[in-house]
């Protein structure tokens, strides 16, 4: 077992020497992580809690006040800080976010790893079931499934449910990838080789294959927690998210709702998009340049230009053939 | 050779090298340096050794097939033109009219979307040579002819074997009747019964027409069966060149002697297994060593060879070899 | 396999899908407030206690769940009876019927839209490959993956209607309803315009991508090789061989995508006010109105298995490989 987790330790070592050279991994990297920073911050980054009316010298609430008029960011319909709104909706957007996107990776290299490594009916079943969650088409369906689970009154709370709901739908991309890359781990020598000295079938996953496709892994989470932040801005724009613990997407929902369109309030519908745009293009970023790094493309094609024809007087071509 | 003194060569290659530079890296891998052989009309040439040696490059080469990074250098003569002078236009106007390639694995070489009677007739209305009818008919008789029935012109690749996909690949290079033919591998990937039914297609081409065939083979059964001369590379280079008797009985360079000796009755074996069997391998081409190239695997080695590139000799009448124990005046080529 | 086994195998699972489809919605309708005959006859109607169990008998709600009430559910919906909305108070197949064909026309003109331009720079894309129009469509395609549909429809609300003076609710004017069609066509098209151009925007990236990694695998292919050596152009390689295989698989996704435009139209229906499918869906989400609810999921999911199933059959007749076998 150790063997196989030092060789990972190491290729992360070698890893890291390519990556810090490739730009738009490094600007991924740091997309997402200027926003977890700013969503772990943000009582540290503001002024003002997100909850508080900002009031001017009469003691009215003041509403849509343009950026430096108050704060950084101005103030939405109700007088409240957008500043102190997206950064505390950061740690409620990453939050739902990451843990959707954590739970559909786990469903998914779970049952990835079972279709693939046993085959047979319970692959044909998972497969199937792939196929057809792939064809309904998921907003409808989560609207739906979301709008049912609120009306069992189960004290979820709404974050929650929009948590199970993504994470339990959005797993059948990284299921069949991991899949088929688990089939052709399997049949390589060293697992026939642990499979003839008699290892159970735990400690060969464990100990052979989740080494193997931990990378492939690792690189299509990140893929699915931009989806992931994409859909709960999406619902919760659509009025399923929390209104006590707003999020960007809730933000939009109140800026669209309260015509911060036609009073003109840019302040209060560009920064939350920005900010969702900001996430999913890091983790879009990123994702690509893991995968591509794991599976490099092909280098060229048939089409690409004509190879040069470069003349090499006599001289120096016996000159070459002296030195090669 | 034969016939070498009436006719004049249809093909010249003259000291052409290639390089590539890889894109990652930026390296460069010398895959082709200083290569010079004749072709001459009805001739069949077979290009030998191990993968990687730069057969395969030489034919893409010659008709300036290869991608952007890559750079020729040297001169190739076909007739008396040389082809690496041609812009991209007029080289396209000598590509299938007048040098047609059979490549490796028909497999992936036909267009699976297109039907194979069409892909052969486009070869033919795209030099146009005839109208749409008569190169119909066309099509129908170069099909008979490799022993396909017509109608199946109409069929897609997946529902030929493997052996009438290369033979339909024969037919569609010798639609334009070019006066030369490469084939890239024509049998691997092929089983023995269907090999031998390629090579006799081969055979009598080159009988029937009179074409000259270059044949790029790692399998030397295949030359023994069908060439007259041979080129034997190694990294890159030409290593031995000559008459394929002389190369068969008289062997002068190391590599070329643990060649033969690796198909000790030329039965087709496993060439590749036959082929490993010389110790060591072939050296890589972004680090090739600074003598011979063979000299790291070479058991006869002198301590010159690891410093100095031994020049091609002419050891014999037309018989070159590229080795410091040989000797014979320097090749003029 | 051969081409009926594959007709028949996609059958199976469009069978299988809807029947999903079917379930979770029966299952949905059970846990979702309020009796289902209500359900039907509408939620304020006054009708005495006798006549709600005479009711209940005739809709077999007094047999068991399972098998009987969900087959007669099932053999409602099939012969389009979807219950009556409990806010429109008309029959829920009606109201979908009246927009379901808005919601076509605004999906249908950003899929071509965005399926023809997508085509076409994802071809240039990937046969010019790192060349400045690759490197600009790639970074193009990022971006509006990474983008949330509504916000930038919302952008392009606030923009289209304070600098070109575009509308920004609805599908023709008030004012215009009923009017020649020379005044209503100008008037339908200004408020496609902003609605349609979010929607091409958002899919271009995507069908740009998917048509760029494509042409990049055929243009590796070794009969690109062979077209080539036969002498033809890049133009012409291009056109004759290179196309035809590369368009082929995007056929398929073009249908899987369709559920994705189907969350596009909700969300730009929304933000537009447009009067659609998606608008209804949305509004019936905010009103609690269940059965409209319903009848709208039923519909874009069916509407969505069935365009897929369609596609896999064209698929068939498209590709040799599968028609001749």
């Amino acid at each position: 077992m150790q063997e196989s987790w030092l060789l990972f330790k190491r290729n992360l070592a070698d890893f890291w020497k390519t990556f810090r050279h490739n730009r738009m991994g490094l600007m991924g990297a740091f997309l997402v992580l200027t926003a977890i920073l700013l969503a772990i911050f943000a009582p540290l980054v503001t002024t003002t809690s997100p909850n508080e009316i900002i009031r001017d010298a009469n003691g009215r609430g003041l509403t849509f006040a343009p950026p430096f008029v108050h704060g950084p960011l101005g103030t939405d319909d109700a007088g409240h800080d957008v500043w102190a709104q997206l950064a505390f909706g950061a740690r409620i957007s990453l939050t739902v976010g990451f843990l959707a996107g954590f739970i559909a990776m786990f469903v998914g290299s779970l049952l990835g790893i079972l279709a693939g490594y046993f085959g047979g009916w319970l692959d044909n079943l998972i497969m199937r079931i792939t196929d057809v969650l792939l064809v309904i088409p998921d907003l409808p369906l989560m609207l739906v499934l979301v709008a049912a689970i609120r009306q069992l009154n189960l004290q979820i709370s709404p974050l929650t449910v929009l948590i199970l709901v993504i994470g339990l739908l959005y797993w059948t991309s990284t299921a069949r990838l991991v899949r088929s890359q688990v089939l052709t781990i399997k049949e390589r020598q060293f697992v026939a080789r642990a499979r003839a000295i008699g290892a159970g079938h735990i400690h060969i996953i464990r100990n052979h294959i989740l080494p193997q496709i931990m990378p492939l892994i690792v690189a299509n989470t990140v893929l699915i927690l931009s989806t992931a932040i994409l859909i709960e801005s999406g619902l919760a724009f659509l009025g399923l998210g929390d209104p006590t613990q707003p999020s960007w997407g809730t933000m939009l929902n109140f800026a669209f709702d309260r015509n911060a369109i036609s009073n003109n309030a840019w302040w209060f519908y560009l920064p939350p998009g920005l900010a969702i745009v900001w996430v999913s293009l890091g983790c879009v970023l990123l994702g690509n340049v893991l995968e591509e790094m794991l599976n490099p493309r092909l280098t060229g094609h048939h089409l690409e230009g004509e190879a040069r024809v470069v003349k090499i007087t006599g001289e120096e071509a016996a000159h070459a053939q002296h030195l090669g | 050779m034969h016939n070498t003194s009436v006719k004049s060569p249809l093909l010249r290659v003259r000291h052409l090298s290639t390089e590539f530079v890889m894109p990652v890296d930026q390296r460069v891998a010398r895959a082709l340096e200083d290569v010079s052989f004749d072709v001459y009309p009805g001739q069949t040439i077979g290009l030998v050794g191990e993968s990687g040696c730069g057969k395969t490059t030489t034919l893409m080469s010659v008709m300036r097939l290869l991608p952007a990074n890559a750079r020729l250098s040297g001169q190739v003569f076909f007739k008396d033109t040389d082809l690496l002078t041609l812009n991209e236009k007029s080289m396209r106007s000598y590509r299938w009219k007048e040098l047609a390639i059979v490549f490796q694995g028909a497999m992936n070489a036909l267009n699976p979307v297109m039907r194979v009677g069409e892909q052969i007739r486009e070869a033919i209305t795209l030099h146009k040579l005839m109208d749409r009818e008569q190169a119909e008919t066309r099509v129908g008789e170069l099909l008979e002819m490799v022993g396909i029935p017509k109608e199946r012109g109409a069929q897609y690749p997946f529902q030929y074997s493997g052996g009438m996909r290369q033979r339909a690949m024969i037919a569609m290079a010798l639609a334009c009747s070019p006066s030369l033919l490469f084939a890239d591998e024509p049998t691997t990937a092929l089983d023995v019964m269907v090999q031998a039914q390629v090579l006799e297609l081969l055979k009598k081409i080159q009988q029937d027409f009179g074409l000259a065939i270059v044949i790029v083979t790692h399998d030397l059964g295949v030359v023994a069966e069908l060439c007259d001369t041979v080129v034997v590379m190694y990294g890159g280079k030409v290593a031995e060149y000559g008459p394929v008797d002389m190369i068969y009985n008289a062997p002068q360079h190391p590599y070329t002697q643990r060649l033969l000796e690796s198909f000790p009755d030329l039965a087709r074996s496993d060439p590749s297994e036959a082929l490993a069997s010389i110790p060591g391998t072939p050296p890589r081409l972004t680090e090739l060593p600074p003598g011979c190239r063979f000299e790291p695997r070479c058991y006869v080695r002198l301590e010159k060879c690891k410093f100095e590139a031994p020049p091609l000799l002419e050891v014999n009448d037309n018989h070159f070899a590229a080795c410091h124990l040989c000797k014979g005046a320097e090749a003029r080529f | 396999m051969s081409r009926r086994d594959l007709l028949i195998r996609k059958l199976l699972l469009s069978l299988v899908t809807m029947f999903v489809v079917v379930a979770i919605n029966f299952v949905l309708f059970r846990i979702l407030p309020g009796d289902p005959v209500r359900a039907v006859i509408g939620r304020n109607v006054k009708i005495s206690a006798e006549v709600q169990q005479s009711l209940r008998e005739q809709f077999g709600l007094d047999k068991p769940v399972f098998p009987d009430q969900f087959f007669s559910t099932l053999g409602q919906w099939a012969r389009g009876n979807l219950g009556v909305s409990w806010s429109l108070r008309k029959p829920v197949a009606e109201i979908l019927v009246a927009k379901l064909w808005n919601t076509l026309l605004l999906i249908g003109l950003g899929q071509i839209l965005s399926i023809f331009l997508g085509v076409v720079l994802g071809l240039f894309a990937g046969w010019k490959r790192k060349t400045a129009l690759d490197v600009g469509a790639l970074t193009f395609s990022l971006i509006a993956w990474a983008t949330p549909t509504f916000w930038l429809g919302i952008i392009l609300l606030a923009a289209g209607s304070s600098w070109l003076g575009l509308p920004t609710r609805g599908i023709v004017s008030p004012e215009n309803v009923g009017k020649p069609l020379y005044t209503v066509i100008p008037d339908l098209m200004a408020h496609l315009f902003l609605p349609t151009l979010t929607l091409s925007i958002l899919y271009l990236g995507e069908y740009m991508l998917i048509m760029r990694s494509s042409i990049l695998e055929v243009l590796s292919e070794d009969y690109i090789l062979t077209a080539k050596a036969k002498g033809m152009s890049h133009w012409q390689v291009l056109w004759k061989h290179a196309l035809k295989n590369a368009m082929l698989p995007i056929v398929t996704i073009v249908a899987l995508n369709l559920g994705f435009t189907v969350s596009g139209a909700i969300y730009i229906e929304t933000v537009f006010s447009y009067d659609g499918l998606g608008k209804l869906f949305q509004t019936a989400l905010t009103k609690q109105d269940y059965p409209l609810l319903q009848g709208a999921f039923l519909l874009l999911a069916v509407s969505v298995i069935l365009a897929n199933m369609l596609a896999d059959i064209l698929y068939t007749y498209l590709d040799p490989r599968v028609k001749a076998s």
